[in-house]
C-alpha cells in the first residue's frame, strides 16, 4: 500500500491530479458542514434550534438543500443574455476553487522516499496569485446582475463591482506588510517571500517567551484590516448590500433559480472559507501547532486539524458577526472603505516598512527592550 | 525557416492557440454590437497576453496584469458602461461609424508596416526560455528605474485627484 | 520560441486597436480599443526583453508602467465619459460638437 501511494505521488502528473481532485472534494464537503455550521451557530444566537433533523444535529441539512435545488427547475426568465446568464455562476466557481490551491493546509507528508506537500502548487508568487483570483471574482457578480436583464439584479451587480473593487485596495495593501516581514526575516534579498510555504515556515520559533511567532503579533493592524476587507470581500453582512433582500430582492441571483443558484451559493461560501484560510495562513501560523507526541504515523493530522481548527475559528467570526451587526447604508460602506480602511492600511504599511528599514540600517537612538519590532 | 520544425515544439503549439485566441477575441472587442460583450472579448484578449508573458518567463507581470488589468481596469469599464446605458442584446444605438473601408484600409497599412519590419528585422531569432525572478525585478525597480517609477506613481496620484475632481457633483 | 511570431502577433493587435479606435463610435469602445493597442506595445516589450536577456529587466518594468498608466488613463477617461453622459445623456463621440463651428 505505501510504496503504491509512493508511486502515485512520485509522478508529478498523478500527484497533480489528486491534489486538485482532493482539493475539490475538500472545498465542496467543506461547503457542506461550514453551511450548517453558520445556521446552526446563527440559531444559538438568536436563542432557536436550527436545523437539527437531517443527520446527526442537522449536518446532513445542507446536503438535503443542495440535492433538493438540484433537482429544481430552472427558470429562465426571457429577457436575459442567454450566453453570459449561463456562464456567470460557473464563473463564480473557478477563482474559488483555483485560489485554494496554493493554500498550504497541513504539513508536508512523507511517503517512502517522497514527499507530498498539501498544497495544490507552491508558486513563487502565491500571494500575487490570490489578489488575481480574487480580483477575478467580482466578474460572475457583475455579468449575472447585467445579463439578468432585470434592474435588481443590474443595481446588485454595479454595487458588487464599486465595493469589491474599493476593499480590494485596502485587502491588497494590508497583505504587503506581510511582504515586508517575511522579506526582511528570509534575508537573501526576500526571494520567496510571496510564497505561502515559505511564508507558513517563518511563523514557526516563538514572538516572546511561550506566544507563538505568528505574524499577527507583529501585524496586527494588518490582519484587522485584512479581516475587515475580506469580510467586505466576500459580500459578507455587514457588507452584504449586494444582495440586500430588504432593498434590492437578492441582488445579482434574483434571476437565478435551481442549480445555478446553488453554484453563486457555493462560491460565496468557497470564498469565505478561502479568505479565512489565507487570513490563517498569512497571520496566524497556517498549520503550525503542537503535535501533542502523537505517534509518528499519525502526526501528520495535527497540522491538518490545526489548520482547520484556526479558520473555523476566524469562520466563527464571520458568523457572529453576521447575527450581530445590521447592514450598513451603501454610503457609509464605500467612505468607511475609503476614508478609513485604505488610509489606515498604507498608514500602518508606511510606518511598518519605516520601523523595518530601520531594524536593517540602523536606530538612530538605543531601542527599549519591550519594543517588540526590533 | 521550416515551418514543421517549428509546430513541432510545443510551446509553439500553445503559442498558436493562445495567439489565435487572442485575435479572435480581439477582433470580436472592435466588430462586437454590444458594449459589454466588447469588453469581456478584451478580457480573454488580456487572459491570452498574460499567458504569453508566462511563457515568456515574465511570472510577475502577468500576475499584475491579471490583477490591474482584468481585475480593476475592465471591471472599471463594465461598472462605467452599466451606470451609462446597457442593454443586454443588440445595442439599440449604432455603435460604429458608416466608412468602415477606409478604417480598415489605415489598419491593414499599419500591421502589413509592423510586421514587415518586424520580420525583416529579426527572420529567425529564437528567444532563449528562462523565468526572470521578482526579486531581481524589484531590485531593479527600486534602484536602476526608480525615477521612472515614481513619475509614474506621481501620474496615478494626478489621475486619482483628477477622478475625484471630475466626479464630484457640486462645483469646486 | 522566434522573436517574429510574438512580434506580429503584437502587429496584428496593434492594427486591430487602431480599427477599433477609428471605427468606433462609443467613447467608451474607443478606450477599450486603446487598451488593446496597450496590451500589444507591452507583449512586444516583454518580447523585447526576453530576447535581449536583459540583466535589468527594462522589457518587464516598462510593461510595468504600461499597465499603471493605463489604469491612470482607463480612470480619467471613464471619468470623462461618465461626465459626458451625465451632461449629454450620451456617449457617441460624433456628437459631441458643441465645440465645431
Amino acid at each position: 500500500m505505501t510504496s503504491f501511494l509512493e508511486g502515485l505521488f512520485a509522478n508529478t502528473f498523478w500527484s497533480a491530479a489528486i491534489k486538485v481532485v482532493a482539493a475539490f472534494a475538500l472545498l465542496v464537503a467543506n461547503t457542506l458542514i461550514l453551511v450548517w455550521f453558520e445556521r446552526r451557530v446563527v440559531a444559538f444566537m438568536q436563542n432557536r434550534i436550527g436545523p437539527n433533523r437531517a443527520g446527526p444535529f442537522g449536518i446532513l441539512q445542507t446536503l438535503a438543500d443542495g440535492l433538493k435545488l438540484f433537482f429544481k427547475e430552472q427558470i429562465t426568465p426571457r429577457k436575459v443574455e442567454l450566453g453570459i446568464y449561463l456562464m456567470a455562476p460557473m464563473a463564480a466557481m473557478v477563482p474559488a476553487f483555483l485560489i485554494f490551491l496554493v493554500i498550504p493546509f497541513g504539513a508536508p507528508i512523507t511517503i517512502g522516499e517522497t514527499t507530498v506537500t498539501l498544497q495544490g502548487t507552491d508558486l513563487n508568487v502565491g500571494l500575487l496569485f490570490i489578489l488575481a483570483m480574487s480580483s477575478l471574482a467580482v466578474y460572475s457578480i457583475v455579468l449575472a446582475g447585467w445579463s439578468s436583464g432585470s434592474k435588481y439584479p443590474l443595481l446588485g451587480g454595479v454595487r458588487a463591482t464599486a465595493q469589491m473593487i474599493s476593499y480590494e485596495a485596502a485587502m491588497g495593501l494590508a497583505i504587503v506588510p506581510v511582504v515586508v516581514l517575511a522579506a526582511v526575516t528570509l534575508g537573501e534579498g526576500g526571494v520567496g517571500a510571496m510564497s505561502l510555504a515559505r511564508i507558513v515556515e517563518l511563523q514557526q520559533g516563538s514572538f516572546r517567551w511561550l506566544i507563538p511567532g505568528w505574524f499577527v503579533f507583529w501585524l496586527l493592524p494588518s490582519f484587522l484590516i485584512f479581516f475587515v476587507s475580506a469580510v467586505a470581500e466576500t459580500n459578507r453582512a455587514p457588507f452584504d448590500l449586494v444582495e440586500a433582500e430588504s432593498e434590492i430582492v437578492g441582488g445579482y441571483h434574483t434571476e437565478y433559480s435551481g442549480i445555478r443558484f446553488a453554484l453563486f451559493f457555493l462560491a460565496e461560501y468557497v470564498n469565505m472559507f478561502n479568505v479565512s484560510a489565507i487570513a490563517v495562513t498569512l497571520f496566524l501560523g497556517g498549520w503550525l501547532g503542537p503535535d501533542l507526541g502523537l505517534p509518528s504515523g499519525l502526526a501528520w493530522v495535527m497540522p491538518i486539524f490545526w489548520f482547520f481548527l484556526k479558520t473555523y475559528a476566524l469562520l466563527f467570526v464571520f458568523v457572529w458577526l453576521r447575527a450581530t451587526l445590521p447592514r450598513l447604508r451603501y454610503d457609509q460602506l464605500m467612505s468607511f472603505g475609503w476614508k478609513v480602511m485604505i488610509p489606515l492600511s498604507i498608514g500602518w504599511l508606511v510606518l511598518f516598512s519605516v520601523v523595518m528599514a530601520l531594524n536593517t540600517f540602523g536606530w538612530p537612538f538605543d531601542v527599549p527592550e519591550w519594543f517588540p519590532w526590533a | 525557416m521550416d515551418w514543421g520544425d517549428w509546430l513541432s515544439n510545443s510551446q509553439n503549439i500553445l503559442f498558436v492557440v493562445i495567439a489565435l485566441l487572442m485575435v479572435a477575441a480581439a477582433v470580436r472587442v472592435v466588430t462586437s454590437p454590444n458594449v459589454v460583450h466588447a469588453a469581456l472579448m478584451l478580457v480573454l484578449a488580456l487572459g491570452g497576453s498574460a499567458a504569453l508573458f508566462l511563457m515568456l518567463g515574465a511570472e510577475f507581470v502577468a500576475w499584475a496584469l491579471v490583477l490591474v488589468y482584468i481585475g480593476a481596469v475592465i471591471v472599471l469599464f463594465l461598472f462605467g458602461i452599466m451606470i451609462t446605458r446597457a442593454p443586454t442584446g443588440r445595442d439599440p444605438v449604432r455603435l460604429d461609424h458608416e466608412r468602415r473601408w477606409p478604417a480598415a484600409l489605415v489598419a491593414l497599412a499599419t500591421f502589413a508596416t509592423l510586421a514587415s519590419a518586424s520580420v525583416a528585422a529579426f527572420e529567425d531569432e529564437a528567444i532563449e526560455g528562462g523565468v526572470s525572478s521578482t526579486g531581481d525585478l524589484g531590485d531593479v525597480l527600486f534602484s536602476r528605474f526608480v525615477i521612472p517609477f515614481e513619475a509614474v506613481s506621481f501620474v496615478l496620484l494626478a489621475a486619482l485627484i483628477g477622478g475625484i475632481v471630475l466626479a464630484r457633483k457640486d462645483p469646486g | 520560441m522566434l522573436v517574429s511570431q510574438f512580434l506580429v502577433l503584437a502587429a496584428l493587435l496593434f492594427s486591430i486597436g487602431v480599427y477599433g479606435v477609428l471605427v468606433r463610435r462609443n467613447a467608451v469602445l474607443v478606450l477599450l480599443s486603446i487598451e488593446l493597442m496597450l496590451t500589444a506595445v507591452s507583449i512586444n516589450l516583454v518580447a523585447f526583453g526576453a530576447y535581449l536577456q536583459d540583466t535589468l529587466l527594462s522589457g518587464q518594468v516598462f510593461a510595468l508602467f504600461v499597465i499603471t498608466i493605463a489604469a491612470a488613463e482607463v480612470g480619467i477617461g471613464l471619468a470623462i465619459v461618465v461626465m459626458i453622459f451625465r451632461n449629454r445623456s450620451s456617449a457617441n463621440l460624433d456628437e459631441l460638437d458643441l465645440m465645431r463651428w
